[in-house]
């Protein structure tokens, strides 16, 4: 059951949550996603209020699944955090030129100041680059009122629409009164191959329709769109979007503002007649992360302050940093006193394999999940770490330039739900162009996704509502790419076959794969408890078509 | 009426979101504005965690996250985080740590946090009757009676 009565007319409920009920008022039909923090419980939160969603491998399968279902006419979603934005991107630049035929929202999280991501990127500059449409609401109404004008805007326009999250909205409750519902789209098949078939002769006219109706989209958010001026004071004025909105409030309550919810594609004419009411007066722009807001406004010939990029475009903006920038204070932010950062949990199978990666000195390619916490101290035993997958591409590019003593020593590590997200490829690169060293890749394989907070994934066997699902075999996909031995071993009940096995794989001038199988300590009551009532649930069904059939005389 | 600003603090696992779910839950009740926020993300167990709660009647809450000094109420589940969110306590603001309730007469050391929520009570209007009514809507049933006793350690200790 959901956290919150979806009933109720008026709750107060967290920004992704109020997204979720969102999806279910404007009946979308059909979801998919990847994990990742802040965007992971709208799919959770969607599927427990009843609606369909589904894990895929990774962000980019998720939105080419979306994708499908919206030219299927159907209202769809896919969700990802901003970093799964650039797995995906591929499907967005040309889904852009395509269209939609029925809705299709791209809910995108970003996350200001870092709290759970390996780098600090700005969603707005890939809706502008890939020309699609965005929004930013800046609290849990927002975030249920623009999902549903997003769907709209994409039904009307044709077009994917990006909504475009923060960790603060994402994570922050506030009180939500929701609306009625939509009535459902059908889905249909209709054909048009020169909408849906993106070869240079379709896609050349494509691109020129999709500025077209850019054009069209900016006059219509200039009209209608979600932005609205506040005027107050007559000598500062404030441009802001999303959650910056609130700091500004508190931080400036005499300022007027210009909100704008929808910011791409910017509606300049408001822009343009806001700004004008300050002439010769104090015009800013305040914005977290980039400076996009203020380097498209002056890009317009809009003459307006910005924050001060060396300090604040880093890390998430508060009350005291908007006083600060409004001050035009450049001091550096005061150090806050460090808190206790947070660690692999007592017991965590990460634990061994690292205390024995660790005693066997090697250079750990690694890559990201529980585990890239082994590379800070006291374990320190994890030398690179870049993007989900690329455990396995660094170790052979490692092994192909090191000398010989120090290439036998590299090991790629990766989680089972990276592995999956985009491990694959690396191995069939490692059995295609194969070191002459050759290589040693381990699967931390924990059955769960558990970084985010215990999502299930191909490799667990079952599906984002636990039900049972085919289970991916790790061995037969390193078999199938050309590896020459596979094990697997838990490494936390016999921790030195572990180290034996990777000491005796880094020896050979072979390609290896060993399976660390050990559950998730935090996951694994949960893990017990799904699999059992998934085997009750196949018992019963077993149980209920053995009497059908003897009743049939069947037997 | 101003916003009253509560932070919750402590290590993960010490019950820190839930404490400033109950109160957000509570004003949002009586029909304060409320806004919530907190960070979470990382799984897994041990690292600090700070959770905001601010209400105000007949004005509208803004940012969700309180500003540096300028918490009314600093609640605290484990004492290595005072030195750790002490700056966000306004002067002449509440701390209030677990050496303020007798431990030793919580039945589960668990229920820290529903006792300092019932040391909290006592400087608020609410009744223990609109707080319990939060508690149980928040915990599974099983745990109602726990927490009546521990918010009441709490409350009258
Ligand atoms: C492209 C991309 N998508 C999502 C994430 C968020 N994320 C970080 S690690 C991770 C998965 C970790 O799972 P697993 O590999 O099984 O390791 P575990 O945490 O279970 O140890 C996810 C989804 C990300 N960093 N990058
Ligand atoms: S959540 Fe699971 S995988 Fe992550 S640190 Fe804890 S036990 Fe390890």
């Amino acid at each position: 059951m959901p956290a919150f009565d979806p009933n109720a007319k008026k709750m107060l409920i967290s920004g992704n949550e109020a997204i979720s009920l969102s999806m279910r008022h404007c009946n979308v039909q059909f979801a998919a996603g990847y994990p990742g923090t802040p965007s992971t419980e709208i799919l959770e939160d969607y599927s427990e209020l009843g609606g369909y969603a589904q894990w895929a491998p990774n962000e980019k399968v998720a939105a080419e699944v979306a994708l499908g279902a919206a030219f299927g006419h159907a209202r769809s979603v896919v969700t990802m955090k901003m970093v799964g934005l650039n797995v995906a991107s591929d499907v967005l630049y040309t889904a852009t030129y395509t269209g939609v035929d029925g809705a299709m929202v791209w809910i995108v999280a970003d996350d200001p100041g870092q709290g759970s991501s390996q780098n600090e990127q700005d969603t707005r500059n890939h809706a502008k680059a890939s020309v699609c449409p965005m929004f930013e609401p800046s609290n849990s109404q927002e975030a249920y009122d623009f999902f549903r004008i997003a769907v709209q805007t994409s039904e009307k326009f044709k077009i994917p629409v990006i909504l475009r999250m923060t960790t603060r909205v994402d994570h922050s409750k506030s009180i939500v009164v929701p609306k009625e519902e939509l009535p459902a789209m059908v889905p249909n098949f209709e054909r048009n191959i020169a909408g849906h078939v993106m070869v240079p002769g379709f896609s050349k006219p494509a691109g020129r329709r999709l500025r077209a109706k850019m054009d069209e989209m900016e006059a219509w958010n200039v009209a209608e769109g979600p932005n609205r001026v506040e005027m107050r004071s007559e000598d500062f004025g404030i441009i802001v979007s999303g959650i910056s909105y609130h700091h500004v409030r508190e931080a400036a309550p005499e300022a007027s503002i210009l909100k704008l919810g929808m910011t791409y594609p910017l509606p300049m004419q408001l822009i343009k007649d806001f700004a004008k009411k300050f002439e010769g007066k104090r015009l800013m722009v305040i914005e977290e992360n980039d400076p996009w807001l203020a380097e498209n406004i002056k890009a317009a010939g809009i003459q307006c302050e910005s924050k001060f990029d060396p300090i604040f475009r880093f890390g998430e903006l508060d009350v005291n940093r908007v006083r600060r920038i409004i001050a035009g204070d450049r001091n550096p932010d005061p150090v806050p006193v460090k808190g206790k950062p947070p660690m692999l949990c007592p017991g965590c199978p990460h634990r061994s394999s690292f205390a024995m990666l660790k005693e066997l000195d090697c250079i750990v390619s690694g890559d990201i999940g529980c585990y890239t916490l082994a590379a800070l101290p006291p374990i320190s035993a994890m030398d690179y770490m870049i993007d989900m997958g690329a455990a396995i591409g660094m170790g052979i590019g490692l092994r192909n330039v090191l000398p010989r003593e120090q290439a036998k020593k590299v090991v790629s590590v990766i989680g089972d739900s990276t592995f999956v997200h985009s491990g694959i490829t690396g191995l069939v690169e490692a059995g295609y162009n194969r070191p002459d060293t050759g290589h040693v890749v381990v699967i931390l394989d924990n059955s769960i996704t558990a970084m985010t907070g215990q999502q299930e994934h191909p490799g667990t066997g079952r599906h984002l509502d636990h039900s049972p699902a085919y289970k991916l075999d790790y061995g037969a996909i390193a078999k199938t790419a050309g590896f020459d031995n596979v094990y697997e071993v838990n490494q936390v009940k016999e921790p030195e076959k572990f180290k034996e096995l990777v000491k005796e794989a880094l020896e050979k001038d072979e390609l290896t794969l060993i399976v660390a199988k050990s559950p998730c300590i935090l996951a694994l009551k949960s893990i017990l408890a799904w699999d059992k009532a998934n085997k009750e649930k196949a018992e019963k069904a077993l149980a209920e078509s053995e009497a059908a059939a003897k009743k049939n005389g069947n037997f | 009426m101003s916003v009253v600003n509560v932070k919750f603090a402590g290590l993960g696992g010490t019950g820190v979101i839930k404490a400033s779910d109950v109160m957000a839950e509570l004003v949002f009740e009586q029909g304060y504005d409320v806004k919530k926020a907190e960070v979470h993300g990382m799984s897994q167990r041990g690292g600090s965690i700070a959770s905001d709660v601010r209400f105000a009647k007949g004005e509208e809450v803004q940012s969700p996250m309180i500003p540096t000094g300028e918490a009314d109420y600093l609640v605290v589940f484990d004492e290595t985080q005072v030195v750790v969110n002490e700056a966000f306590l306004k002067q002449g603001g509440v701390l209030l740590t677990p050496a303020d309730i007798d431990v030793s007469k919580l039945e589960n050391v668990k229920a820290l946090n529903v006792a300092m929520l019932g040391k909290l009570s006592k400087h608020f209007d609410f009744t223990v009757d609109q707080w319990t009514v939060a508690l149980n809507k928040l915990f599974a049933e099983k745990f109602h009676e726990g927490n009546k006793k521990a918010f009441m350690l709490g409350r009258e200790g």
